[in-house]
Parts: C-alpha cells; sequence; structure tokens
C-alpha cells in the first residue's frame, strides 16, 4: 500500500478540516478501503478516520424512526436497533462476519455503495434520509449508481434516519464464496404504501422493484407477486456467480420470502 | 509516528508509518509474533485480536487507531503460571488444531464469542466462526473445544 497520513480528528469541524486536503479520504471502519489500498486500487494521501469524531456513534428512536449515527459500526445497529427497527437489526447482524461488524460502519457501507451491500437496500427500502455535515440528502436521491453517491468531496454522513414501518424484512441470497448478496432484497410496509428496495442484482447498484410495491400496497401476500414477470434482466449483472436471468428470478423468489417473513 | 497501547496488560510503544497495519506492528515492531497473517486481505480470520474487547481482524486495521486501547492478543490467552487457558486448553483436549496456524485467531474469536455468549449453540459457534478459515480440522474439533471451553457436555458433538 502506498504510504499516507492518517488523522484522527475528534470534531466534525476537524474532520472537515482535514478532509479539504487534496486527495484525503474519510476513514470508517476501512474494512472495504484498507483491502482496496493494499490492491493499490485507491491511493489516498491521507484517511481521515470518524470513529473518534464525537456525536458520530450510537442509535437513538423517536418519532417513528430510527436515527444512526454515521460512524456506528454494524454490531452496535444490530444491538441498538433490535427492538426499535427489527429488520434493520437483522440486517447488520448478518453483514460480513463478527470481525467485519465490529469495525465497519454504516456510513462507509453507503457512501461505498458496493452493488452488492446490505446497508443500500435499508435505506432505499424504508425511505431513510441521509444526513450530512452540511445538508439532508434522501435515499432517492443518495444512491447514482456503482460506486458513486451524491456526497461531495469532503462531505461527511452524521446519520441516517430510518423511518419504521409497520412490518418489514430482508432475505439475501449469498454468493457462496464472498458471502457478499448475490441478491438481497429488502421490502418495507408503511401506511402509505410498500417499498421493495434491491441489491446485489443490478451493474448500477441498489434500485426499487417498482412492480412489485405496487402489487404489495394493494395486496400484501407473497402470492400478489406470484402474478409478476420478472424484472427485466437489461440492466442486471451477469458474471460467473449467475446469469442475468439467475438474479432475476432470485428478486422475485426473494421479494415473496421477505413478504412471508415479514 | 510513535503509538503506544495496552498490550495483554503491558504497556507498550512502537513507531509506525500510517499505513502500517496492526498485524505488523504487533509481528515486526512488538515482536508478538503469536498473531499469524494467513492472507492479508480479511478473508482468514487468523489475525484475530481483541482491540477495546471487540474482535477484529489486525491485518484490515491501521496500527494508528490502536493507538491508546486496550489491545489482547493470543499472547494474553495463558494463565499467569504460563499454563494453557481455558480455550487453548480446551483446543489441545480436543484436537482443536492440526497445523495450527489459524488457531490463535480461532482462539481469539472463541474468546470474544464466551463473553457475548457464554453457553452458544455449536450452531451458534459454527455462525461465529464464519470469518476464521481452517484448512486442515475441517472445524468439527474446533466447534466442540468451544463448547468444552464453555463448560457444555460435548459427547454428542460430531468428530
Ligand atoms: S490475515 Fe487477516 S483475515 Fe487473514
Ligand atoms: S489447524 Fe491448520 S489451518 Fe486450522
Amino acid at each position: 500500500m502506498y504510504a499516507f497520513e492518517l488523522e484522527r480528528p475528534s470534531t466534525i469541524a476537524d474532520a472537515v478540516a482535514a478532509l479539504a486536503a487534496d486527495n484525503a479520504q474519510a476513514l470508517g471502519g476501512g474494512q472495504t478501503i484498507i483491502p482496496t489500498m493494499k490492491q493499490r486500487l485507491a491511493s489516498p494521501s491521507r484517511l481521515v478516520s470518524l470513529l473518534g469524531v464525537s456525536g458520530l456513534q450510537g442509535v437513538s428512536s423517536g418519532d417513528g424512526a430510527v436515527a444512526v449515527g454515521g460512524a456506528t459500526t454494524h454490531v452496535d445497529v444490530a444491538n441498538g436497533a433490535a427492538s426499535s427497527y427489527p429488520a434493520l437489526a437483522s440486517l447488520a447482524a448478518n453483514i460480513g462476519d463478527p470481525a467485519v461488524r465490529n469495525r465497519g460502519t454504516i456510513g462507509g457501507s453507503l457512501a461505498n455503495n458496493d452493488p452488492a451491500a446490505d446497508y443500500p437496500a435499508a435505506a432505499l427500502g424504508s425511505g431513510a434520509t441521509i444526513a450530512t455535515n452540511h445538508r439532508e440528502i434522501s435515499a432517492e436521491n443518495f444512491f447514482l449508481g456503482l460506486f458513486e453517491t451524491a456526497l461531495e468531496n469532503g462531505e461527511i454522513i452524521t446519520s441516517v434516519s430510518f423511518p419504521v414501518p409497520n412490518r418489514a424484512s430482508y432475505v439475501k441470497f449469498e454468493q457462496p464464496a464472498s458471502r457478499f448478496a448475490l441478491v438481497g432484497v429488502f421490502v418495507a410496509q408503511y401506511d402509505n404504501g410498500v417499498r421493495v428496495a434491491v441489491t446485489g442484482a443490478a451493474e448500477g447498484g441498489v434500485f426499487r422493484w417498482t412492480e412489485a410495491e405496487a402489487a404489495l400496497s394493494s395486496n400484501y401476500s407473497a402470492a400478489a407477486i406470484d402474478g409478476l414477470s420478472t424484472p427485466s434482466v437489461d440492466n442486471l449483472v451477469r458474471d460467473l456467480h449467475g446469469s442475468a436471468e439467475y438474479r432475476a428470478h432470485l428478486v422475485k423468489v426473494l421479494t415473496k420470502r421477505a413478504v412471508a417473513s415479514s | 509516528m510513535k503509538i503506544s497501547m495496552t498490550v495483554n496488560g503491558r504497556e507498550m510503544s512502537g513507531e509506525a508509518e500510517g499505513r502500517t497495519l496492526m498485524s505488523d506492528f504487533l509481528r515486526n515492531t512488538l515482536k508478538l509474533t503469536g498473531t499469524h497473517v494467513g492472507c492479508d486481505t480479511s478473508q482468514c480470520g487468523s489475525c484475530v485480536i481483541h482491540v477495546a474487547d471487540r474482535a477484529v481482524k489486525s491485518c484490515t486495521m491501521f496500527a494508528a487507531e490502536a493507538d491508546g486501547a486496550c489491545v489482547k492478543t493470543i499472547e494474553g490467552m495463558a494463565n499467569d503460571d504460563g499454563s494453557l487457558g481455558t480455550i487453548q486448553q480446551a483446543f489441545q483436549d480436543h484436537h482443536g488444531l492440526q497445523c495450527g496456524f489459524c488457531t490463535a485467531g480461532m482462539v481469539m474469536s472463541a474468546d470474544a464469542l464466551l463473553k457475548e455468549n457464554p453457553s452458544p449453540s455449536e450452531s451458534e459457534i459454527r455462525d461465529y466462526l464464519e470469518g476464521n478459515i481452517c484448512r486442515c480440522t475441517g472445524y468439527h474439533n474446533i466447534v466442540k473445544a468451544i463448547m468444552a471451553a464453555s463448560g457444555q457436555d460435548v459427547e454428542n458433538i460430531a468428530a
């Protein structure tokens, strides 16, 4: 890995100042960027650790929403949201392995927007709001495509607010070697409708399956999905782990499973 | 930069660059070579240590991030008189290792699991070891050793 400087600020202001340097990058738990830097696919000149920044960690609930600090680790979401938003907690409890969950953070996962990551499905599937050091971004407007988000250089995710649904569930089919989601589906039922977010399947990353949302909004049952045609394979991933057709099929099956287990 | 931490109850310090991995700092600077590096790509878990009481992959964190922290490594698992600690002894008794390369990480993961869940089921143990790879044992005896270390009856565990 190429040399860089590591900064460990304790306030958001200091973190923002440190990130103003050329080619500086925020560091959450490092579970993606460190392996990426080892492969020399990224070579920031400065990493700014957000784990020591006060006010960026913890889970709280109120006003029908669960708020998660940007630097909260997966294990802390799994524990902290267990009673307030069980589907979110269970998603967090099944990311990677225990050691990864002890380091990795929600802000890091969302900012990275890996097309097979779990958290983007929860954020888009819950209609979450992502707060940064200078604005609020709806999940709708946050995920722009493969590893791309609306975040600007030096912008830090301070917290993520998830409206709590009446019921919800996340089901993923793991790629057996990497254990990333080959396809993952997050289904959440709210008073004003159902949201279905799919990760792992599409080249552009997480997306909403609107046909399923409409079908489930009028009839919340696995059977409601039976009548739908599988999602179009046009923008789905095809690789050695599965064809686009296979992924499309999984989207449908997992959506039904998510409804049934919600 | 100079960094300091409490490792297995002792104050230790050394020089590190920003890019120095915790695993390299332990092995090369502090000369604590019990922590192994099997893959260096975050897959195998042979480098698992505890930082602030949490199991982490030391190959996937920077040493400077542990500056000021309490760290526990496999060298801190033995009893004060040097005899094997409970988990280590259980690994020996139940043949939970062959080549031993994965063992330091297995023991550290087991220690973290038993702190969180003092009486885990077989499937909870297997689940918790998702990030620890062993190429020798086939895992059965590792699971058995961890169950035994938790004081449970292991007669009905396979192998
Ligand atoms: S050496 Fe760290 S996970 Fe393999
Ligand atoms: S005992 Fe050889 S890798 Fe586990």
